[in-house]
């Protein structure tokens, strides 16, 4: 098919100096605060999580509330590969993590997909709870509410420790991110990526051109599951830990606010918006967890009222503003509807 | 064996009655307005503290502190709507439950701290204290109570729906929004009465149901998807529809808690998506 001269998908993805950005502030992180690595590669998940939801929500515009439902398969699967089957090779758990998590979403999606709106939004609820309970009853497997324990790694590649100062974790945290984030940037600068704008911003009329819209839709959710899992199983492998709040309605949550603070569709706002959120709640919740949880609610309430777009939509705005010229290169704007 | 099944049918009745008489302000407002109001759960909880201050620190008596504190809430919620609902109607629907959750955030704060993080109860009076006998068997008087006062407002509810002016508008503004503008409805009006109203009736809810939910500041994350799950189920904006899924939803729950306590609220949540699939816009949808 023929692209008009005037707009070529593809032109976004060569890579502009701004982008190297994230990945020089997550290295000198490592060499800057070395007492904070844990919190560091917590950080790191949380982005790959974020960014996988961004997958899903800033793309194709599927609101989910239950995108923990597959973040924590991929942390259960990790934990219990190791816990329980004696499989605790890092990588292949992390692909197998993924695998599990993505098969999960795949048959997931292929039933909700079917609906919109606040049915959506309950489905994918009902389906974070539901595995929740199931995870909270099989305490054989899982550990119930007491935690899955007894993870254990062996050497990252057969080399690296992991260290008690959480080192190798971060650095293992950010190369996976890293390698996740080239495959999510080559598949939203695809022309697959620009038929998921296309759905978000009018799906009828994508209909009507004749793109399979579903089709689309399931095929990006189970994309977006296995980035998910993926992220689930990092946490799971660094922490040697999964809790039963892996699942929990909190964390879809926590993980869209992350998103929505650092602006949608844009595949950055996840780095902005989780660091943003999870070093203010480091230290405002041990003020007190009150302030914590006001803060956050009154800065969502704020975003939304005054930058719907996120930190890095305010950013574009003020930028725009300054050059006085159009930002928008190549990236189409989101109608206000 | 009929014993605990009587006892499950009444324990479920009185919290499916529960359950009805907060998310019915929340179907009628969804339906009406099309925002989906994630802190409907917060005015309810709202409702019970409010309610327990009145009773516990002001010595009002019980009968005039629930509906002073449907009041309370329902002017609370006006505010709300005015400075923050109203300029999200019509945005999409991430948004408003973007705004709703941070209200719902602020709200559990501002709710630790005044009444602190521990469950408190709102006291019943002696009177409604103790076992009623029914003529066939004795029930708790408190639940039995709370059945009777739903009950009241239920056919409250359904003679202001069907039967006045106010009913008919709102019904009207649920069908086409549009065509009611035209015909001189004014919309706005109309929109902000039924929000007080449905607010009102969750802090009713809300306070008369301490004894059966128990009151925390996260109550309103904790039972929100239980109201969302009777909107959704029962269909968008339809009394009837609310009145089905609370009954079920209130005894399936009590229902898989009582003989199934280890799989917890699986029950209720394996139900609710089997229903959604066979009827995504829910039972009665308008």
């Amino acid at each position: 098919m023929e692209q008009p001269a005037h707009r070529n998908p593809l032109r976004t993805a060569a890579i502009r100096p701004a982008e190297l950005l994230p990945w020089l502030a997550a290295g000198a992180g490592f060499f800057l605060f070395p007492d904070y690595l844990q919190l560091g590669s917590q950080i790191l998940i949380m982005v790959l999580f974020a960014l996988s939801l961004d997958m899903i929500l800033g793309y194709a515009g599927i609101v989910s509330l239950g995108h923990a439902a597959l973040f924590g398969t991929g942390a259960y699967t990790a934990g219990i590969l190791s816990a329980h089957l004696g499989w605790s090779e890092p990588l292949s758990g992390l692909l197998i993590a993924g695998l599990v998590a993505g098969a999960v979403g795949f048959v997931c999606g292929a039933v909700i997909l079917y609906t919109r709106g606040l049915t959506l939004l309950m489905l994918t609820l009902a389906v974070t709870i539901l595995l929740q309970e199931l995870a909270n009853e099989q305490e054989h497997w899982t550990g119930g509410d007491d935690g899955l324990t007894g993870v254990v790694m062996e050497p990252l590649l057969g080399m690296f420790e992991f260290d008690l100062y959480g080192q190798t974790a971060y650095l293992y945290a950010l190369a996976v991110l890293f390698v996740v984030f080239l495959a999510a940037r080559t598949i939203v600068n695809s022309s697959f990526g620009q038929s998921l704008r296309g759905i978000r911003e009018n799906e009828r009329r994508m209909h009507a051109i004749g793109c399979p819209v579903y089709r689309q839709m399931l095929r990006i959710y189970t994309i977006a599951a296995v980035m998910a899992g993926i992220a689930g199983a990092l946490l799971a492998q660094t922490t040697e830990f999964v809790a039963l709040d892996v699942l929990s309605f909190e964390r879809s949550g926590d993980v869209m606010i992350m998103l929505i603070l650092g602006g949608t569709g844009r595949l950055y706002g996840a780095f902005i918006g989780a660091p943003v959120y999870m070093i203010l709640q480091d230290q405002l919740a041990k003020l007190s967890p009150e302030y914590w949880l006001f803060g956050i609610g009154a800065l969502l309430v704020a975003t939304i009222l005054y930058a719907p777009e996120g930190m890095l939509g305010l950013a574009e705005r003020c930028r725009a503003w300054l050059v006085r010229e159009d930002t928008s290169s190549g990236r189409p704007e989101r109608s206000e509807s | 064996m009929i014993n605990s099944l009587v006892s499950i049918a009444f324990d479920g009745l009185a919290f499916a009655m529960i359950l009805f008489i907060i998310s019915v302000g929340l179907s009628v407002t969804m339906g009406l307005m099309g925002f989906v109001n994630l802190a409907h759960g917060m005015f309810a909880m709202l409702g019970g503290y409010i309610a327990v201050s009145f009773v516990r620190d002001m010595g009002v008596p019980f009968l005039l502190g629930a509906p002073l504190a449907c009041v309370a809430v329902a002017l609370v919620s006006i505010v709300l709507e005015r400075l923050l609902y109203r300029r999200l109607y019509g945005a999409d629907e991430l948004q408003q439950v973007l705004l709703t959750i941070g209200l719902v955030f602020m709200g559990i704060a501002v709710c630790t701290f005044l009444w602190g993080p521990l469950n408190v109860q709102l006291d019943v009076p002696l009177y409604l204290k103790g076992q009623v006998d029914l003529g066939f068997r004795r029930f708790p008087t408190y639940r039995t109570f709370i059945i009777l006062v739903s009950f009241v407002t239920i056919i409250g509810l359904w003679y202001g729906f069907e039967r006045t002016l106010l009913g008919a508008k709102v019904r009207a503004a649920v069908d086409n929004q549009r065509m009611a503008e035209t015909v001189g409805i004014n919309i706005r009006r109309l929109f902000t009465l039924t929000f007080a109203l449905g607010s009102g009736l969750a802090a009713l809810g809300g306070a008369l149901g301490t004894e059966i939910l128990g009151l925390t500041p996260t109550y309103a994350l904790e039972y929100l998807v239980y109201f969302l799950i009777v909107v959704a189920v029962g269909g968008l904006g339809s009394l009837r529809g609310a009145f089905a899924a609370s009954l079920i939803l209130g005894i399936v729950d009590t229902a898989g808690k009582y003989y199934l306590p280890a799989f917890g609220a699986f029950f209720i949540f394996a139900v609710t998506i089997i229903l959604l699939l066979w009827r995504p816009q829910g039972f009665y949808a308008r």
